[in-house]
């Protein structure tokens, strides 16, 4: 990213006063609710520090050190790697196939693509609330529906093997139309010359043209969609916090959901704030891996 | 030049697409009609689609008394709004010196919203947690809006805007005697209006939907926004298992958003996605 070049030539200098007119009241916040809050949750990281208490003592790496020894940390971190790696490629070939699909049709396009964006809007917590409702083992309406074909009723949300399965399902639904946007993106940015070429050069079938043309054109694309639906995934609150609280068994104990517990639950403040810097070297890191990606991107 | 798909394959097409719209709005189809079921009918073991008896009326005026929904709605209003109109007002003059004011520390500046917005709420929400302990403001309007008074988010995106603005109407405007502040509120600003719009969309958005800050700071029912205020009836009613109130009260809680969507897809739909596409 380019952030000196237009500052090359200084055409005049401005007063202090009028700068800081522009500039404090953003600076003043920024530092105030980000800059400031972040490096208090390093060093807090670094303390025994619990809400109320008075004082605190540096304690070096030993909220650390508890974090790699406590099984409910390690529990939390596989229910959320489950969790992504159910969501990522769930909701990613889904969007891709919708837009794929929508892209070549002209009637009622507009239709496919409201229904398939509307959860992107729609209020999660509401939202999770009804699909605690339709997942209800008896009377739910997943199991009436599994019942018509004449399979067993499925715990959904009380059963530890089912229930990061279900919110998963939960997530992929409603993040399918965001990815389905960007796909659509990325497939109106690929000239529709060389779609033709390649039909004239011979790759017939829809399938053939796809795999020759479409996909590699779409890798960078993907590979955006890809980790922005994956740090999106990461964050997983809302429906947990809705609808299991972590259960069934620490089932769907989520990092967030950890962090949210330890630090306004249990106020071990401390401990939550070394939780939040794994939390957010994670993001970071995600978050760099985009930028690298997007930088690449020719299109859009 | 249009290719021509085969009758068949596109039928075929249409047959997915449909099926797959119909199971992504079965969630909001069966909350609707779920909210009309009387209990009895809600708490059937056998499969009914459509309610017998008509149960609406109960469940929406249950919605609205034992949960005070239309309390959360305001809130959730006021607070969306503030949050919005507040981060323009604070973002707007900065994105103008970052795009065209060449001054001491602007890429010190710059670098810092590029790595603010790196940082999840969930990261500053602690030290802001204890600090709004400790100044008495947990529990207010103030710690709801306050925390994200500052947008990078917004200061990135209209920074980008700004740039292309031609700089010969910047200087034009400074001879005509036009403040720096002048030039950002009457000039500059009303250009990027579609940028403005997008923002505010997604700030909207992600405000009245978020749970995870109100829930750290407001324990006081009538300050609640509509998520929180929903999450707590739903832990309230569920004793009394009424899921066709608690069906009735989604339904309103997301309303105003599903609405307005529908009504204004194109710019939600770039409003949401320009966290994407930027």
């Amino acid at each position: 990213m380019t952030m000196t070049s237009t500052f090359d030539r200084p055409v005049r200098q401005y007063n202090f006063g009028t700068m800081s007119l522009l500039v404090f009241p953003a600076t003043a916040l920024l530092l105030a609710f980000l800059v400031l809050p972040t490096a208090v949750v390093v060093v807090l990281s670094f303390t025994d520090y619990e809400l109320g208490m008075d004082g605190l003592r540096y304690i070096g790496l030993s909220n650390y050190s508890d974090m790699l020894a406590d099984r409910v940390f390690w529990q939390s971190v596989r229910n959320t790697a489950l969790y992504v790696a159910l969501v990522v490629p769930g909701s990613i070939f889904t969007a891709l196939a919708v837009a794929l699909l929508i892209e070549r049709r002209r009637a009622l396009t507009r239709f496919y693509k409201v229904a398939f964006f509307l959860p992107v809007t729609a209020t999660l917590v509401a939202m999770a609330t009804v699909w605690e409702f339709i997942l209800h083992p008896s009377i739910g309406l997943a199991n009436h529906l599994l019942k018509v074909l004449g399979v067993d009723p499925v715990r959904f949300l009380s059963d530890p093997d089912w229930a990061i399965v279900s919110l998963a399902v939960i997530g992929i639904w409603q993040s399918i139309g965001f990815n389905m946007v960007l796909f659509l993106a990325g497939l109106s940015s690929i000239p529709k010359e060389i779609d033709e070429a390649a039909a004239l050069d011979g790759a017939a079938g829809g399938i053939d043209r796809f795999l020759i043309v479409t996909w590699p054109l779409l890798g960078p694309t993907t590979l955006f969609v890809t980790i922005t639906t994956a740090i999106n995934a990461m964050r997983v609150f809302e429906s947990v916090a809705v609808i299991t609280q972590g259960g069934p068994n620490k089932a769907t104990e989520v990092i967030l959901y950890s962090i949210y517990l330890e630090a306004f639950q249990y106020f071990r403040t401390g401990y939550a704030s070394a939780l939040t810097v794994v939390f957010l070297l994670v993001t970071v890191s995600l978050i760099i891996l985009q930028m690298r990606v997007a930088d690449r991107k020719v299109h859009y | 030049m249009v290719r021509q798909y085969s009758p068949v394959s596109s039928a075929l097409a249409h047959l997915v697409l449909f099926c797959g719209a119909i199971v992504m709005l079965t969630p909001f189809l069966w909350m609707v009609i779920t909210s009309f079921k009387t209990p009895d009918e809600v708490f059937l073991a056998e499969f009914q689609l459509l309610p017998t008896k008509w149960g609406g009326t109960e469940n929406y005026i249950a919605a609205f008394t034992e949960a005070p929904l239309l309390r959360l709605m305001v809130n959730g209003a006021v607070v969306s709004l503030s949050i919005l109109v507040v981060q323009v007002i604070i973002a707007a003059p900065c994105a103008y010196a970052l795009a065209k004011i060449p001054f001491r520390g602007s890429s010190a500046l710059m670098a810092l919203v590029l790595l603010g917005l790196m940082v999840p709420i969930q990261v500053p929400a602690l030290p802001i947690y204890i600090a709004f302990a400790y100044l008495g403001l947990l529990d207010s309007y103030t710690a709801l809006i306050a925390p994200f008074s500052i947008s990078v988010f917004c200061i990135f995106l209209l920074r980008q805007f700004f740039k292309t603005f031609p700089q010969e109407i910047i200087e034009a405007a400074r001879l005509d005697g036009y403040s720096e502040l002048g030039i950002v509120w009457c000039i500059v600003v009303p250009t990027a209006l579609p940028a403005i719009a997008a923002f505010s969309i997604f700030s909207i958005i992600a405000h009245w939907n978020d749970l995870y800050w109100p829930l750290i700071v407001i324990t006081e029912p009538s300050l609640a926004t509509p998520p929180l205020g929903l999450m707590m009836f739903r832990q309230s009613s569920q004793a009394g298992g009424n899921i066709g109130a608690l069906m009735a009260a989604s339904t309103i809680v997301i309303a105003p958003l599903v609405i307005a969507f529908l009504f204004a897809q194109a710019q939600f739909i770039r409003g949401l996605t320009v966290t994407g596409l930027k």
